[in-house]
């Protein structure tokens, strides 16, 4: 595949899951990870050793299936009622190709509208996405907040 | 004049929501609880080796947290004693000294004025009466460290009472009797005065309500913890501070690591060094018991697995600072407690981002203006002193906030 082409199409990937995180369609967001995914929000910085430090999230693919079953049960009051999202994604850019393997970063803005105020999210997002037959996954969503070595207020939409 | 001020607000069960929302009740605060009384501030390991310092902090106000060369620990305040600028700007390293930016006046990591540029200019100046600020006193309990900056007043052994037997049971975790504070700090920022977090975290009554999603989906046995038929208890213990004790509860069950939903086979190397520091009866006491859930008065809330310390930053603004407890000698159990620090608390914890939205609902329910008053009355009819002479109810009922506010009161009401 040209690189124009391929750059297209995980373009496509990231606009849809940015989509189902805006319309929070868990079930979809869900189906978009591997079975050996990390979903993971440094805390204090870029996240250097997240098996010694503290993450905001640091998620294997069966607490990322909690954090859903939580969201379904209606009573994740932090989300009920929901946030209202919007969001900007933007910088996209492949960074290497191995194999069946994508490293892509950009740029994320997130608006949120919630029972507390509005809230601004600013990060940069680094993915490994991998192609499984037809489609490709996400083995690794890593989730840098600009301000992640400040105090943040909760975050428990999908980011 | 105070006494029927705070008559007006505070009374046996029964809180004024303007305690909740008065800045003017804030600023007294500050004074007469957070610049007035002990505070915690940080953990010894935070700052291991001599110049290693930390910023933290005392309310709104930055400490910087610092080990001198002579291994001592002083709390010195982020202001230089020229012009105010403020001379540490990064959030934690290893420095002999603290220079200003602005016109390099460098302190020692003890807080003293070592020098000046062009000295000719401040003949005659005495440098020993230009040393950093400080927090007046600083004294630490089996490695937490807390500051009063209130010259005089009680000893720190005097303010912790009773809550410093908490300190006790948790440093036993380790088989070495040392907490060790590593893991770096989430801190989530919440819309809610301080008062709301603090009763929270000894409330045994939320629980089911604010947790039973989570409680359902990860089949957690903490919910039955916190049930009208459960064996746990909550105890107002003095000054302020209160604990949900669950060790009846923990008991009845018996089973080692039970408090921490796990077993001695998935942790093997954790048992074994137990064992061999304890002896295998009082190692097996120390495990089926686990580790405390005690608020020590006004920040410091022990959370079994975490640590929270709490930072009232306004009257409707307060941070969590929040960690997984590390125990020395226990990199098995150390492992477990981050992963499950990690998925509980912050602003995306499964539980913590629960209660801080239901701190920010409780900070902008009592801006509505009736009922003026917040009824503290659960489980009143059954509370008891206990053997040690120490107001108990059960695990659901609200005996710490009616401990909490009789202390509060107390200093509010001091001139």
């Amino acid at each position: 595949m040209d690189e124009a082409a391929l750059l297209a199409e995980v373009t496509r990937f990231i606009y849809r899951e940015a989509r189902f995180q805006d319309d929070h369609d868990y079930d979809s967001w869900e189906a978009l990870w591997t079975d050996d995914a990390i979903y993971w929000i440094p805390a204090n910085g870029e996240g250097e050793n997240p098996d010694e430090e503290m993450s905001i999230v640091y998620d294997n693919r069966s607490r990322i299936a909690l954090r859903i079953r939580q969201l379904h049960t209606g009573k994740r009051h932090s989300q009920t009622p929901r946030s209202n999202l919007r969001r900007l994604v933007s910088n996209i850019e492949i960074l290497a190709v191995d194999g069946e393997e994508i490293r892509v970063t950009c740029n994320a803005l997130v608006f949120e509208s919630n029972l507390r105020g509005e809230t601004l999210w600013a990060s940069r997002n680094e993915f490994l996405l991998r192609r499984q037959g037809d489609e490709l996954k996400m083995a690794l969503k890593k989730v840098i907040l600009a301000n992640n070595h400040t105090a943040l207020y909760t975050l428990s939409f999908l980011i | 004049m105070l006494t029927t001020k705070w008559n007006n607000l505070i009374r046996p069960d029964h809180v004024h929501g303007s305690v909740y929302t008065d800045p003017a009740i804030f600023g007294e605060e500050l004074e007469k609880i957070w610049y007035g009384g002990w505070v915690y501030v940080g953990h010894e390991s935070e700052v291991p080796n001599p110049n290693d310092y930390i910023l933290k902090s005392i309310g709104p106000q930055p400490v910087i947290m610092a080990r001198d060369k002579d291994g001592a620990i002083n709390l010195l305040l982020n202001r230089c004693t020229h012009r105010g600028n403020q001379v540490c700007l990064i959030e934690k390293g290893n420095t002999r000294t603290f220079t200003c930016p602005y016109h390099g006046w460098a302190f020692s990591s003890a807080g003293h004025l070592r020098g000046f540029p062009f000295p000719s200019g401040y003949d005659g100046v005495d440098k020993l009466s230009l040393g950093l600020g400080r927090v007046a006193r600083v004294d630490s309990y089996k490695g937490f460290v807390f500051g009063c900056f209130a010259p005089e007043g009680p000893t720190l052994a005097e303010h912790l009472g009773a809550a410093a037997e908490a300190i006790d049971r948790l440093v036993r975790t380790s088989p070495e009797g040392e907490v060790q504070i590593t893991a770096g700090f989430l801190k989530h920022r919440s819309k809610a005065n301080w008062k709301f977090i603090l009763e929270n975290e000894t409330d045994g009554y939320h629980p089911q309500f604010v947790h039973a999603s989570i409680f359902s989906t990860a089949k957690s046995g903490i919910g039955d913890l916190y049930s009208s038929t459960s064996a746990a208890l909550t105890r107002y213990l003095g000054n302020g501070h209160s604990e949900n004790d669950l060790r009846p509860e923990f008991r009845r069950i018996g089973k080692p690591l039970g408090w921490f939903g796990t077993t001695p086979e998935k942790l093997p190397d954790y048992v074994s060094r137990m064992k061999a520091a304890y002896g295998a009866e009082t190692a097996e006491k120390i495990m089926i018991e686990g580790t405390p859930h005690t608020m020590i008065f006004p920040n410091l809330f022990i959370a079994e697995i975490q640590m929270f310390v709490l930072q009232a930053l306004a009257v409707d603004e307060t941070v969590q600072h929040v960690t997984a407890l590390q125990f020395k000698g226990a990199p098995d159990l150390n492992r477990r407690m981050r992963q499950q620090t990690m998925g509980s608390v912050g602003p995306a914890g499964f539980l913590l981002a629960d209660d801080t939205e239901m701190y920010e609902r409780n900070q902008r329910g009592v801006q509505s203006l009736a009922p003026e008053w917040l009824f503290l009355g659960r489980g009143r009819h059954r509370e008891r002193l206990d053997a040690d002479g120490f107001m108990t109810g059960d695990v659901t009922d609200e005996v710490p906030s009616r401990g909490m506010w009789s202390h509060y009161r107390q200093l509010m009401e001091t001139a």
